[in-house]
């Protein structure tokens, strides 16, 4: 577990996208949505291709913060979806996770994320509060 | 077609109880990569999107047109297997831009005895024809 002081910095975590994982993260969560699995349909409304649910990304990032604090409880969670992850059908996407230690009081600890994929950031203000202590 | 500006400040009706069972929370770790330990995080866009389809379904607005804008839980405490949890979404706004809708949502989650666990805030974004 990283140390939970303001300012600290956290190990970056890398997690690779496939469209497999997206069909599973259907069924695990219940939205079908066809952007997330049918090319042809993503590109008819208008998107560059399949693309990650924006609740799947929202996982990893959580996932990242749970590796970070040893499974803390989470007391918030938020971000905006800003860029689509673009998941190719070949070699999927990779989504990586940095974070730091913006503050530590009244128990909680408030982890300020940054989320990207190749190179640009998927994710506008993500933030975490767990409780620590 | 434009999603209604008078929806703003609508509750829709309560979705039916959905029980948490280890089996729902080992699949949605395993496809999110999460441990087992705690129900992660994001777990309650289970009972959240059951709501939000309901709402799709009575705006009659089809799925494939609508990405996610924004989200956020605050949670009052954490979900764990056995809560029977029901989501009531709320429509907060509705801003029009460009063809495009902008609906801002807000979801209560509550228990079996009622008491909130989580407070799901969403914004969605309907791309029209």
């Amino acid at each position: 577990m990283a140390t939970l002081e303001a300012g600290a910095p956290l190990p970056t975590q890398e997690y690779v996208v496939r469209r497999e994982d997206l069909v599973a993260y259907a069924q695990a969560s219940g939205d079908h949505n066809p952007i997330h699995q049918d090319e042809d349909v993503a590109r008819m409304v208008g998107l560059p291709g399949v693309i990650a649910h924006g609740m799947y990304t929202m996982a990893l990032a959580a996932r990242a913060v749970a590796t970070w604090t040893d499974d803390a409880e989470v007391v918030e969670l938020g971000c905006k979806f800003t860029a689509p992850v673009v998941v190719a059908a070949e070699g999927g996407a990779t989504v990586v996770v940095a974070g730091v230690v913006k503050s530590v009081a009244d128990g909680c600890a408030t982890i300020a994320l940054e989320v990207t994929c190749g190179g640009e950031k998927v994710l506008g203000a993500p933030k975490a509060v767990v409780r620590v202590g | 077609m434009p999603i209604d500006a008078d929806l703003v400040g609508r509750e829709f009706p309560p979705t039916r109880p959905f029980v948490v069972t280890d089996e729902e929370v080992a699949t949605f770790a395993a496809a999110t990569g999460a441990g087992t330990e705690r129900v992660p995080a994001t777990f309650p866009v289970v009972v959240t999107f059951r709501a939000l389809l309901d709402f799709l379904e009575a705006e009659r607005v089809d799925l494939a047109r609508i990405v996610h804008g924004e989200q956020k839980f605050a949670y009052e405490r954490p979900v764990v297997v056995g809560d029977e949890l029901t989501a009531t979404l709320a429509v907060t706004g509705v801003r029009q831009i460009e063809g495009t809708d902008i609906v801002r949502t807000s979801s209560a989650i509550t228990d079996a005895d009622g008491a909130l666990v989580c407070t799901a805030g969403a914004t969605i974004i309907h791309r029209g024809a």
